[in-house]
């Protein structure tokens, strides 16, 4: 099992998605779970709390997992996607306040380091806007 | 006679369609109003959630009060794609977990004000920012006065607090990247929810 905290990129875009989640991997490597979703339940631009609940999944690490969000929808939908969430993992996966490129960049930096999830959260959100 | 939702699962199935039609036709409005201030999809969103929601209307409308709400705000939660969903989601979920089955008066404005103070929690927002709130919370208010004319004068409250929104300036959501230029525009979650509202009185004051 990984011990290093896991990944998770929510676009509304499957596009901006999987490129960041490609941007992650190349710089980063594959020491960190990575998962990636973007897209409303049509497949148009949007988020799914379902598909973000699933990426939560595939990403999922016992040290926990930081989710890196693009805009308004996005965040209140993996708010509501973390809720859902059984009582064990709910506790143990945050939403960085950070751009959703460099921050998933910077997290997996921090994360591939075996870095607590609160460590990789404060990384990702040194690159918040004043 | 009256109409009771609570009592009667024909009435809860046709109040479950009436709202689920009522928005699922004004999709292109709600849209046409996003696009000027947001991202262009509150329309096709709530359309997809409420397509849901119609789709299992007589499901829904065999359980009690209570469960149908909360199930109809799952539907939203998991099919919308948009941040209405969580939002409308919340409202609808909260009214589930707190409506008694047989709710007095006092028990469904008691289930309203927990379910408006969950949107806020949720949007992390409150009146006076361009929201849906600018509906919810002067329609509660006015509910809670009481008097003659309720439910019917609540669905014109709720259009003329939909109307208001039109001068604010949006500070939550997309729309408040625009800033000033957020003026001058009807809010599509305010606009929503008072027809939304509309829908229900309409229903509720139907002669069974």
């Amino acid at each position: 099992m990984n011990a290093n905290v896991g990944i998770v990129i929510v676009s509304h875009s499957p596009d901006v998605a999987r490129g960041t989640a490609d941007m992650v991997r190349q710089m980063v490597g594959d020491e960190v779970p990575l998962a990636w979703c973007g897209g409303n339940p049509d497949g148009g631009l949007g988020t799914s709390v379902p598909d973000i609940m699933d990426a939560i999944g595939r990403a999922w690490s016992e040290a926990g997992v930081a989710v890196l969000v693009d805009l308004g929808g996005a965040e209140t939908n993996s708010e509501m996607a973390i809720e859902m969430l059984d009582d064990e993992r709910r506790g143990r996966v945050v939403l960085c306040n950070a751009p959703i490129v460099e921050g998933a960049v910077m997290a997996a930096t921090e994360a591939s380091a075996g870095s607590t999830l609160d460590e990789v959260r404060r990384t990702a959100e040194e690159l918040k806007p004043a | 006679m009256t109409v009771d939702p609570t009592t009667d699962s024909a009435v809860r199935e046709r109040l479950i369609r009436a709202i689920a039609e009522r928005m699922i036709a004004h999709a292109d409005e709600l849209t046409a109003l996003d696009q000027a201030i947001g991202d262009g999809d509150h329309g096709l969103n709530m359309k997809r959630g409420f397509e849901a929601v119609l789709a299992a209307a007589p499901d829904l409308a065999a359980r009690p009060l209570p469960a149908a709400l909360a199930e109809i705000g799952k539907t939203l939660v998991m099919r919308v794609g948009g941040a209405s969903g969580p939002l409308y989601g919340t409202l609808f979920l909260t009214l589930g977990k707190t409506l008694p089955e047989r709710p007095s008066g006092d028990e469904l404005i008691a289930a309203l004000a927990a379910a408006v103070d969950a949107v806020k929690a949720r949007g992390k927002s409150d009146a006076g920012q361009k929201t849906m709130l600018d509906v919810l919370v002067p329609v509660l208010d006015d509910l809670r006065r009481g008097g003659d004319g309720v439910p019917g004068r609540l669905a014109d409250a709720a259009h003329a607090a939909a109307q208001a929104t039109v001068p604010m300036r949006a500070v939550r959501g997309r729309a408040s990247f625009l800033g000033e230029r957020s003026i001058g525009h009807m809010d599509p979650g305010a606009r929503s929810s008072a027809l939304m509202i509309e829908a229900v009185v309409t229903c509720l004051e139907e002669r069974a």
